[in-house]
Parts: structure tokens; sequence; C-alpha cells
């Protein structure tokens, strides 16, 4: 190993990893298996047209998709201790992440911005489920945190847009320990009154739901989105069951009291400014929540 | 009958020999073997102190999860006095995976929340193995609030191998249940000392162990997920486990040099099975002396220390 290996080459991976998907790519939806034009899912914001499937976004696109104008400041996130266990499955910690980091152009699962949504000025994180599966270890704990003061210190809403599988396993107890860490910062943002608005999305699991992504004034998700503590596949081990049809989907929670709606990404924008805005009392922007919500698709008979 | 574990074999060979002697002595025709009796018993005491100062991760983990452990309610019998149990979330329904209520602890009146894996068939199956469902982390949390209405400081034991995962408990909000219980752990003006008694097991042991004092036993563990579950995840191969052990830092004394957890608190030679009373003594006086810390300070000064505590966590690590 030597500069060249270690600064030059992934940067050039980074720049060819990086390249938008070619115009003209043909993309399979993962629900109906129908065959979609890359750019008509792309001006869609990532839904796939007839099917409604929601794809998975990378940060930047979502931050882009909400704040006015796409614009948006990054908040600067604290650098943290990397591998601090020095751990190693069948591959090295830290070349899981290099390995990661090269693939999203992100430091970790977790980005942090400010800018206004319909004229408010907002905080959001949303975390980058392609960063080694979104998974919370010390940085985007510390991230979600430093979302949460950066809110605190501006007296706006915060709005995290959670997706993940869980813990970093291989930041063994560190990991878990995020559970707590982010909560203390939820508190913080409570004690100013500041809304808290999660939008759950595909998929977010584990440590992740127990913690941070469970304790919003307001939860969202979008349609389709696992959401839950254990993953089906362990749950099935452990009752040696097949699970039943929509488990642990967006609207199964709906339907269950622990999310407030489902929202389709078309509408998730107005929804959350309109949110931020009631509970702030803020002045009415021109679309009402009433009539938003009236719009959504009407809940499962149960 | 004492349950031995695999690594235990010679230890366990030794002491066969010895009851052999024994009961040769005790028998029709007496022996004069008193002499070579004495030899071999202090040969096993030699061999079994020798085993468990040099623990693997992994032996640890057995010995965490021995039959013959001592489990929560040993450890309320042995230290609470006028202990009365309160049942059910208020909500839903009640768990017994989640013992707890109030009572006193050296005279003092504390809140006791536990997690009980039961210690024969029948109480294993009353207790679902220490894996609470939802409505054990609910009652958890009526039972910190209500202590921290009658300013009344909070003993979690710890010892679940982690949040039954079932379709009831997705169902009635599993993870939003250990947040919210998590959440209530920090919202204490009161202290709370949690004690990790044998597993650790995630965010289920979480939800109640986010507090003041976090002490734990020699050889219990402490893990963002199980040994096997790493393995199976990570190794994409069960038999991993033992790897996975080790690569994780799930012992206490791992634990307490990246500062998780504020004490260790020594077992008896054998670990706490072989002697559970002075398991229980030991701990008693941890917890004694973990709450004495916070005679005098102020709720919010409870408060702050806590949050500090959990912040700090990594942040000095190089």
């Amino acid at each position: 190993m030597n500069w060249i290996s270690n600064v030059v080459r992934p940067k050039i991976r980074n720049f060819l990893a990086r390249r938008d998907t070619p115009e003209n790519m043909w993309i399979k939806c993962p629900e109906s298996g129908q065959l979609v034009f890359y750019k008509d899912v792309e001006a869609n914001q990532f839904v796939i047209p007839v099917s409604d499937y929601h794809m998975r976004i990378g940060a930047e696109t979502r931050l882009r998709m909400l704040f006015d104008g796409g614009e948006y400041e990054d908040v600067a996130l604290p650098e943290v201790a990397t591998d601090p266990l020095r751990f190693r499955d069948q591959r090295r910690y830290a070349d899981r992440l290099k390995d990661a980091r090269t693939k999203t152009g992100l430091q970790d699962a977790i980005k942090v911005a400010t800018g206004t949504l319909e004229g408010l000025p907002v905080t959001a994180a949303v975390q980058d489920f392609d960063f080694m599966g979104g998974s919370l270890g010390m940085a985007a704990g510390e991230a979600v945190i430093a979302g949460l003061e950066t809110a605190v210190k501006n007296e706006t809403p915060f709005i995290m847009f959670a997706a993940s599988g869980g813990a970093r396993m291989q930041e063994g107890i560190l990991s878990l320990m995020q559970l707590p860490r982010t909560t203390v910062a939820v508190q913080m943002l409570r004690e100013i009154k500041q809304p808290y608005i999660v939008v759950l999305t595909n998929p977010t699991t584990g440590g992740v739901t127990a913690s941070y992504a469970m304790l919003g004034d307001v939860h969202i998700a979008e349609p389709g989105a696992l959401i839950g503590f254990a993953g089906p596949r362990v749950i099935e081990q452990t009752i040696r069951e097949k699970l039943p049809e929509g488990f642990q989907r967006a609207e199964y929670l709906r339907d269950h009291g622990m999310v407030d709606m489902v929202v389709h990404r078309h509408e998730l924008r107005g929804v959350i400014a309109s949110l931020c805005r009631v509970l702030t009392k803020a002045p009415a922007a021109d679309k009402t929540l009433t009539q938003l919500i009236a719009n959504l698709p009407a809940p499962a008979e149960a | 009958m004492r349950t031995y574990l695999d690594f235990e074999k010679p230890v366990a060979e030794l002491e066969a020999k010895v009851e052999e002697l024994r009961a040769m002595q005790s028998g029709e025709n007496p022996v004069a073997i008193e002499e070579d009796i004495s030899r071999l018993e202090t040969k096993a005491a030699v061999a079994l102190r020798d085993l468990y100062s040099s623990l693997t991760p992994w032996q640890k983990t057995q010995v965490a999860r021995h039959p013959q452990r001592p489990h929560c309610l040993d450890y309320v019998a042995g230290l609470i006095t006028d202990f009365v149990s309160l049942q059910g979330d208020r909500k839903f329904g009640d768990d017994d995976a989640v013992v707890g209520g109030f009572g006193r602890f050296r005279g003092a009146s504390v809140c006791v929340i536990g997690q009980e894996k039961g210690s024969t068939t029948e109480g294993r199956l009353k207790h679902n193995f220490g894996m609470a469902k939802p409505e054990g982390y609910r009652k958890a949390v009526r039972l910190m609030e209500m202590a921290d209405r009658f300013s009344i400081p909070v003993i979690a034991l710890v010892d679940t191998a982690g949040a039954y995962p079932g379709i009831g408990a997705e169902e009635r909000g599993q993870a939003e249940a250990i947040a919210r219980s998590t959440d209530a752990c920090l919202n204490l003006s009161v202290p709370n000392v949690a004690v990790i008694l044998g597993e650790g097991g995630s965010g289920g042991a979480i939800a109640i162990a986010t507090a003041s004092r976090v002490l734990m036993l020699e050889h219990a563990i402490y893990s963002v997920i199980s040994p096997e579950g790493a393995a199976s995840i990570l190794w994409h191969d069960s038999t991993k486990a033992q790897e996975a052990a080790t690569n994780m830092k799930i012992t206490a004394e791992d634990l307490a040099k990246y500062n998780i957890i504020d004490q260790i608190i020594t077992e008896p030679i054998g670990g706490a099975h072989r002697n559970p009373p002075a398991a229980i003594v030991s701990t008693g006086e941890a917890i004694a002396n973990a709450l004495a810390e916070f005679d005098g300070l102020s709720p919010a000064a409870i408060r702050q220390q806590r949050r500090q505590k959990f912040l700090a966590i990594g942040r000095n690590i190089g």
C-alpha cells in the first residue's frame, strides 16, 4: 500500500462509481417486475409509475427533494474513532468502511443539513441505506446527535428520514450505546418544544426503530416500507411459521397504531411542511394540512 | 446435581473422584483415605480457580447462561425485603419476563425492575426465558414513572438474551416499547443502578440498563447481538460464534475498558452458580455503594449526570 493506492485509487473509483446512471437505462420494478425507463422514475421522485413502488433514494437526493429549491447547507459532523474494536469477520471492518465510502461518497450512513421548507427553517437528517445498510454505529449516532443539537441551537423542527438494518455489529456494544445516546438528544429537542418528525422509509428495523426512529412527535411512513424491531427472517426462524401478508409494512404499522400516516412520496414534502408550520404555530402556507390529509388514501378496513 | 459446562470437564472429573472417595469412606467399610480426599479437593479447587481466571469470551457466554446461575428473582429474594411485585402495563397485559415492584433495600425504599429467565422448565416457560414483549417494557416504564414520582431509586437487574422476536410483539410495537423504556430511564430524577447479571442482550437490555451506574458481574456478557446471531449474519456460519464472541468484546473486562460499565462485581471462584449467596451479597454491596454516590444530589444533577455519561461514551476512544 502506498499513497497512490490509498488516496488516488479510491478517488478514481469514487468518480467512476458515482457517475450518474445512464439516461437510457431501464430498470425493473422489484414489486411488479415491469421494466421502466430510468429517466421516468427519476422524474417521478424515484417512485415507479403504475406500481407506485417507492425506491430507496440516497441521502443527497432526499435532501434536494425536501428543501426549497433543492438547496441546503451541510452540517459538519464530528469525527469518530474508526474501527474501535479492530473488528474482523470475513473481511476487515476497516475495509468494508472504505468500500462503503467509495460507493456512496458519504463519510458514514447519515447526512445532516439545514435549509428552509416552504420558507420555514428546518434541520433534517437522512440515513442512507446504501452505506452498510444504513447501520447505526458511532458515526451515525454522532450525526443524529449533531442534527438534533443543530435543531436545538437554531430552534428549528427536526426531520429524520430513517432507513436502516439496525445496529452496526462491527462496532459491538458501542453501536448499542447509540440507542441511549440518540435518545438523550431527542429529549433535548423536546425540552425546547420543537417538533420532531420521523419519516420511516424502506427498510427501518432493529436498533434504529428501538430508539430515535420511534420517538418522534409524528411518525410518517412511506408506502410499503418495511418497519419493525426484529427482521422478518429472525421472527420466522423463532416462531417457525409463515408471516402474515403485509406484516411489518408501513400500512400494517399504521393500522396497529405505530405510525400516524402512510404518505406517498409526492405528498411527503407538503405534509411535513404543513405539520412543521402547525406545530410551531407559524402562519399557514398556501396548502393546508387538512387538504393534504383528505387526499391520502383511506386506511384499510380492519 | 451440579451441571458442568463442557470446558469444566477436568474439574468435573476431579470432583467426581472426590465424591467417589467420600462414598467409599462413609460406606460400610470405611477406609482411611482422608488425606487422598483433601489432596484431590485441593487439586480440584486449583483447577477451578485457574480455569475461571482466564475464561475466553465464549466460555463466559456459557457461564452467563448457566442454568444454575442465580437469576433476577434470586437476587430479589436475597436483597429486597417487603417486596411487592406489581403486574401489568395498564395498556394490554402483563409480561412475566419482566419482574417489577417495590420493596426495601437495606431498609430504604427501592423500585426493582428485572428480567427473569426462570430456573425450572416450568419457570422458564412462564417467564418466556427472560425475553420480554412490549408489555414488559411498558410495565417497566410505568414503574419507573411511579418511582420517579415517589423519589424512589431504581435497581434494574438485567438478564436477557434479547427482546422477544414474535408476531404479537411486533404487532404491539416492540421497537417503540424499548425506545420508550430507554427514554424513561433517561428521564428519571432519581438514581438508577443497572446490574448485568448474566446476559445483557442488545435493545432488550439497554431498555432498562440506561442507568446512572452500570455494574456487571465478572462472567456476565453484554452485547449488541448474541455471538450466534453475529456469526450467522456476519460470517454466514453459525458455528463461528466463538470467533464472534471474541471479536465483539462482550466481557466485563473489555466493557470496563471502553467505559461502557462502571464496575465489575467479582464472582465466587467457579462462577456465581457455585455460590449464589456469595454472588448476591457482593452484588448487594456494589449496588449500595453505587446508590450512595448519589446521596444529596439534586434531581436535575442526577438527570444531567446520566445524560453526560452516555453522551461521553465513545468520544474518548483514540
